[in-house]
């Protein structure tokens, strides 16, 4: 065994401008998924952060049917008081849940007592939000976060009413019987409008929304729930979906349903897309290797043939002769993916050491921190060394399978 | 006891229509320990033969029977498997592995083929280095020594198997005269030394002088056997 490890390095050094230039390809081939997989892969975790930290939160519950009647925030379909208190229970037992937050989400007028506007809402108890999305005071562009009697006016709002911060302005809304009520609401910050589905929503207190809507006891249309650690949100949603569906109504059907933040936010697949050209990237690189390796042992093999015919004539069985030349890709491979590997870090640390940043959602100059993990270093190594196999696999063969006397011609 | 023992062998190329009839019923018997060259014009067919007799290529028709073995009735594996065992082979154009060094070339059958312990290796790839006169040469790459150093690091790698029987194909072909003279009296001289069979195919008038039994073939027939050892006879086959 050793013996043919050690003919196929020598065979690569033997035409090393040759041997240089495949390991230089495959090198750069590595650097490329690399790099690209490590700024993805940041970008996307920024993205993800920025939309569940700052309005969706990392998983929803709502009563079944909401969501998909979301355009028009029906009262109606809300979680009731008796169920409330199944649902707190239930979100108490799971130990994952870091922080859960009641919200009433309504539509309205809204009047500054010359204009008026409609105006979507979530009410709010803001202790409980701040917990579950700690990015939403971050939005605050004046003023300050809500107290009762308070409203936060997303700054289109404010901008088109010429409203200042302590300005009184009045709200009118229909509560689920259908009855109007208002009240007057005093202006006490101004929040930045971003993209996404809540994005322009105003903000008032839940005691308000409560008092206004004429409800009995407390009511509400969806939670939102924050993980102590994003990447248990798929085990979570599992464990917490099962639970929630053995909660049934009278006919039968469970009460609730619940979404990730892939459901709900349109972002979810921009993060997919970053996934697929990470998985694109790989194709080409599967294509590169593959491609420049096997140029290079065809021509090694069509070289060797009279070295081939007489170490095949001397008795050497046709295994051991594929061996050497699969030693040879796989040695291509690994150096290669070694070398690019070298360089991947070296600029991945060159990158993070420089501060590039990047505005996304509520940040403007986000720094962009690119990591590789082991586990991407892993299979990326895996991946090129059992391509190159595959490459030298088939001039591997014929060499194994020459005739010695044609060979030796 | 006859190493190798020839039945009225026939060899046909076939390429597309074209047929070439190489060797026409060839019949003889070599026996151990002999020095042997065969000789005839160019595209006689002395090749052909030595190839058959190699276990390189399977006879057309005929009975060839190489140390006991119907060599037509192996498969490529087992006539690899052969090869190894009981053959070497030196070739016109040396053919030593270029990323090896002297010793490891001379090595290689023992590792690759043989699998034999490290330190009977070594007593044995020095004892040939030895008897070839390259032990100061062993560890220098292929490309940095003469053409006749090649061919006798190329002689101590065919026996380091310990082979019964060792084929040459114009193995002097590619030496300058004085080379060739050391290295034909240098295999004469192991061939009496291990008792091994030289077999040789040749155009070289020293080889000739050489060697103990000189085969004619013109056309592909055997046409004169020769013997000039001392109790040797001459006939016309
Ligand atoms: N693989 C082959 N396919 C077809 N014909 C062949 C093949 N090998 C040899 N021949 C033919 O068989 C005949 C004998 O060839 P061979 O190589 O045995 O001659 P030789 O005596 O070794 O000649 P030389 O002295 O030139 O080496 C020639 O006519 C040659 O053209
Ligand atoms: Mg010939």
């Amino acid at each position: 065994m050793y013996n043919m490890i050690k003919i196929a390095v020598r065979n690569l050094f033997r035409q090393k401008r040759r041997s240089m230039l495949t390991i230089g390809i495959v090198a750069f081939g590595v650097l490329a998924v690399m790099l690209f997989t490590a700024t993805a892969g940041s970008f996307k975790n920024i993205m993800v952060g920025q939309i569940t930290d700052s309005m969706l939160g990392h998983i929803q519950i709502h009563s079944k049917g909401y969501v998909a009647s979301l355009d028009n925030l029906p009262l109606d379909k809300t979680i009731k008081t008796k169920q409330i208190k199944k649902l707190k229970e239930i979100l108490s037992s799971i130990p994952e849940i870091e922080s859960y937050s009641f919200r009433i989400l309504l539509g309205g007028m809204l009047s500054n007592y010359k204009d008026s506007t409609s105006i979507k809402l979530a009410a709010i108890i803001p202790e409980n939000e701040r917990k579950v999305v700690p990015l939403l005071e971050d939005r605050l562009v004046k003023g300050t976060f809500l107290k009762e009697g308070e409203i936060l006016l997303p700054d289109l709002i404010t901008k088109g009413f010429k409203s200042k911060i302590g300005d009184d302005i009045a709200l009118v809304v229909t509560n689920a019987d259908g009855s109007v009520n208002g009240q007057s609401f005093k202006i006490s910050g101004i929040m930045e409008s971003i993209v996404g589905p809540t994005g322009k929503y105003g903000y008032i207190h839940f005691d308000d929304a409560i008092a206004m809507l004429r409800m009995d006891s407390a009511e509400i249309s969806e939670v939102a729930i924050r993980l102590n650690n994003f990447d248990d949100m798929k085990s979570v949603f599992t464990s917490l979906k099962k639970k929630l569906n053995k909660i049934k109504n009278k006919k039968g059907k469970p009460v609730f349903e619940i979404h990730t933040w892939e459901k709900l936010s349109p972002f979810y697949s921009i993060a997919r897309m970053i996934d697929m050209m990470s998985l694109f990237i790989k194709i080409i690189l599967i294509g590169i290797v593959l491609v420049s390796v096997m140029n290079v042992m065809i021509m090694a093999v069509y070289e060797r043939t009279k070295e081939i015919g007489s170490l095949s004539a001397m008795g050497t069985l046709p295994s051991k002769i594929r061996l050497i030349f699969l030693f040879e890709g796989f040695f291509l491979g690994i150096y290669g993916s070694i070398i690019g590997t070298i360089i991947s870090l070296i600029t991945v640390y060159i990158v993070n050491i420089s501060n590039v940043s990047i505005a996304f959602g509520r940040g403007s100059d986000i720094l962009l921190k690119p990591s590789v993990s082991l586990s991407q270093i892993g299979t990326t190594v895996l991946i090129v060394v059992i391509v190159s196999m595959l490459a030298v696999l088939e001039p591997a063969i014929r060499a194994s399978k020459m005739e010695p006397i044609e060979a030796l011609r | 006891m006859s190493l190798i023992s020839c039945d009225n062998i026939t060899k046909i190329y076939q390429t597309g229509e074209m047929k070439v009839k190489a060797l026409k019923n060839i019949s003889l018997e070599i026996s151990e320990s002999q020095f042997i060259s065969f000789i005839g014009p160019s595209g006689s067919g002395k090749t052909t033969l030595l190839n058959l007799f190699g276990c390189l290529d399977k006879p057309t028709e005929g009975l060839l029977k190489v140390i006991d073995t119907d060599i037509s009735k192996l498969n490529y594996i087992e006539r690899a498997k052969f090869r190894g065992k009981h053959l070497g082979f030196i070739f016109q154009n040396f053919n030593l592995i270029p990323v090896l060094t002297v010793y490891e070339n001379i090595e290689y059958p023992l590792v690759m083929v043989k699998s034999l312990p490290k330190k009977e290796r070594e007593e044995k790839v020095l004892g040939l280095l030895d008897a070839v006169g390259m032990l100061d040469q062993k560890d220098k790459m292929i490309s940095q020594i003469s053409g006749g150093q090649k061919q006798r690091a190329a002689i101590a790698r065919a026996l380091t198997t310990d082979p019964k029987i060792v084929l040459a194909d114009e193995p002097t072909a590619n030496l300058d005269h004085e080379s060739a003279y050391k290295v034909m009296s240098l295999m004469k001289k192991l061939s009496k030394e291990v008792g091994t069979t030289f077999i040789f195919a040749t155009h070289d008038p020293k080889i000739v002088k050489e060697v103990d039994i000189v085969y004619t073939i013109e056309d592909g027939f055997l046409t004169k056997r020769e013997d000039k050892s001392e109790n040797g006879r001459q006939s016309n086959v």
